[in-house]
């Protein structure tokens, strides 16, 4: 029974894995991108929190990296098996929804852990930031690139052109990334976008994360938690929902 | 007695487009059956349905006696579809697509049966062979050695052989024949009304989503069509109008639907009486593309035949 989702687990790592180039290294360029750019403009104007701007920047860039990549790598995968027709190959065996759902969930946060940690990895070079709470970090990853993830399953259900998804990505997902405190902290913004930006949940994930390195942040840890858990729940309730309808999948 | 497949009553609509208009049948263990029909008859619905890639608006579907829809997944198990559509998953080599797939059923060391089925669908040479690089032959077969990896008890083929080559689809049917011989039930849909002839014990047609014929392919052909005599008489002479009242006339050769061979002699016989000289004369079998053409023209075939 483990066993159909074992393998469709295995077939989405694999996937995302033999095109490496695109779906881990590309993203990484992309981040220590913005990284050299901002820090080179801010580095000697700013800091954060007391922490010098290219240190606190880099805990918001690998989740931003992270987030965006567990989005993309569900949506993508499946948008592409259903335009491609290959989508019945997952469709005629005995999987049920549940095992389905986790098999592509489980495969975004593997692709947002192994984006964030080459981003990391290669931000260590512009600056050593410290890691406080590394549990907090984990299990901040864990539940953004769940969540993020399950959007994606969302998204890739939904949208029947590539078209189609890429909207939802440049309306949704990039707003919500970016406007999510990644590259200042909410205290520096006006009071109405500091209440803006209370409502989006991608704030908290980032905020959460970045205690770990830090030990501070805008709002207390574990309300971030509850914030990043209730939205893992939800969108999670409504993919599942979803899955079980056959919406778009089966006809 | 188990039935693999029973079908009742199953309708689907999409929109105000009614695809299957309430369609049951019951396809025994072990038969050969096939799933014939015109361009959009319903038969990939069908398929679709069983298969649990689209849900019934009605009826019911049961494989091996379990519901395709509250048992989904033992069903789904003894089901193998080869789908009418080419496609394929472009990541993956021919091999780890088919480890891939029988991962999906459960089955994890499945190696010597999958080299098997790549030795039967002339696929070795391009096991390691990335699905991109294959002809669209060969991807194909690889789609009927996907439906095969578990072993399913019944294997539905929707249209295998179309772009398939000569030589190859001997080789496919010689292996189905072999899996049918063995115990696996095959339902098969194709436009290749000789190999549905050849293959099948009995047989469906399709119409609009109904079932307009259902019997064995024998019967199909004896009773539905028998012999045709086919004549051109010399120089302008005419047939004796007793003769011409049973006979179509088509650019100078007249046709006879015979019911049996016994009636040609007593044909002839009248001919010379007639005084009618023969200058061409044709006997030919009815096959089944007379039977398909037939009964796609006169629908109340159905009611004739199947009480
Ligand atoms: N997903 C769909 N949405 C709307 N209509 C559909 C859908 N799938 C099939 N149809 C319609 O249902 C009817 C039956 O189609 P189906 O594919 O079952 O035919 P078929 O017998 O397999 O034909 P063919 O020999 O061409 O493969 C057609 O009129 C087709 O347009
Ligand atoms: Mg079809």
């Amino acid at each position: 029974m483990i066993s159909g989702f074992r393998t469709l687990l295995y077939k989405e790592v694999l996937r995302f894995w033999k095109v490496n180039f695109q779906t881990i290294a590309a993203p990484v360029l992309t981040a220590v991108l913005y990284l050299m750019i901002f820090s080179h403009v801010l580095e000697a104007q700013l800091q954060v929190h007391g922490i010098a701007y290219t240190s606190f920047l880099i805990p918001g860039l690998v989740m931003m990296s992270a987030l965006q990549n567990a989005f993309a790598n569900s949506s993508s995968s499946l948008i592409q098996s259903k335009v491609t027709g290959s989508v019945i190959f997952v469709l005629l065996p005995p999987i049920s929804y549940v095992e389905f759902f986790f098999a592509y969930v489980v495969a975004a946060v593997l692709r947002a852990l192994m984006v964030a940690l080459g981003v990391l990895l290669v931000t260590i070079w512009f600056a050593v930031p410290a890691m406080v709470a590394p549990q907090w970090i984990l299990l901040f990853l864990v539940l953004g690139g769940g969540t993020m993830g399950a959007l994606g399953m969302i998204a890739g259900i939904w949208a029947d052109k590539f078209d189609q998804l890429a909207g939802f990505q440049n309306f949704l997902i990039m707003p919500l990334t970016m406007l999510s405190g990644v590259f200042y902290s909410l205290h520096s913004l006006p009071v109405f976008w500091q209440q803006v930006s209370r409502f989006n949940p991608v704030f908290y994930m980032i905020d959460g994360f970045r205690f770990g390195f830090f030990g501070v942040s805008d709002v207390p840890p574990e309300n971030s938690l509850a914030v990043a858990g209730t939205s893992f729940l939800m969108v999670s309730a409504a993919t599942l929902a979803l899955l079980r309808s056959g919406y778009k999948l089966r006809s | 007695m188990p039935f693999a497949v029973a079908v009742e009553r199953v309708e689907k609509r999409f929109g105000s487009l009614l695809a299957l208009a309430g369609v049951s049948l019951q396809i025994s263990e072990g038969e050969f059956f096939g799933l014939l029909g015109p361009n959009g008859a319903g038969k990939t619905t069908l398929i679709s349905c069983l298969a649990g890639l689209s849900r019934p608006s009605a009826g019911k579907l049961v494989v091996m006696g379990y519901d395709v829809v509250s048992n989904y997944r033992a069903a789904r198990r003894l089901l193998g579809v080869v789908p009418q559509e080419l496609v394929f998953d472009p990541f993956f080599t021919v091999r780890e697509t088919l480890r891939i797939q029988s991962g999906y059923f459960g089955i994890r060391h499945n190696e010597d049966w999958i080299d098997e089925i790549l030795a039967n669908l002339d696929l070795t040479g391009k096991a390691d062979t990335n699905m991109r690089r294959l002809s669209g032959g060969m991807k194909r077969r690889v789609l009927v050695a996907q439906a095969l990896v578990h072993k399913p008890p019944v294997i539905v083929l929707d249209e295998p052989t179309a772009g398939v080559d000569v030589e190859l689809r001997q080789g496919l049917w010689q292996f189905i024949r072999r899996l049918n011989r063995d115990g696996h039930t095959v339902i098969l849909t194709t436009h290749y009304l000789e190999e549905a002839e050849a293959l099948c014990g009995r047989i469906a047609m399709l119409k609009q989503g109904r079932v307009v014929a259902l019997d064995t392919t024998s019967n199909l052909l004896a009773r539905f069509a028998g012999h045709t005599l086919a004549l051109r008489l010399a120089g302008s002479a005419k047939l004796p109008p007793e003769l011409s009242a049973r006979a179509t006339q088509n650019e100078g050769m007249w046709t006879f639907r015979l019911g049996s061979l016994g009636e040609i002699e007593p044909l002839l016989a009248a001919m010379r009486e007639a005084g009618c000289v023969i200058d061409d004369l044709r006997l030919t079998q009815a096959d089944l593309e007379d039977v398909f053409l037939g009964v796609m023209q006169s629908s109340d075939y159905r009611k004739e035949t199947v009480p």
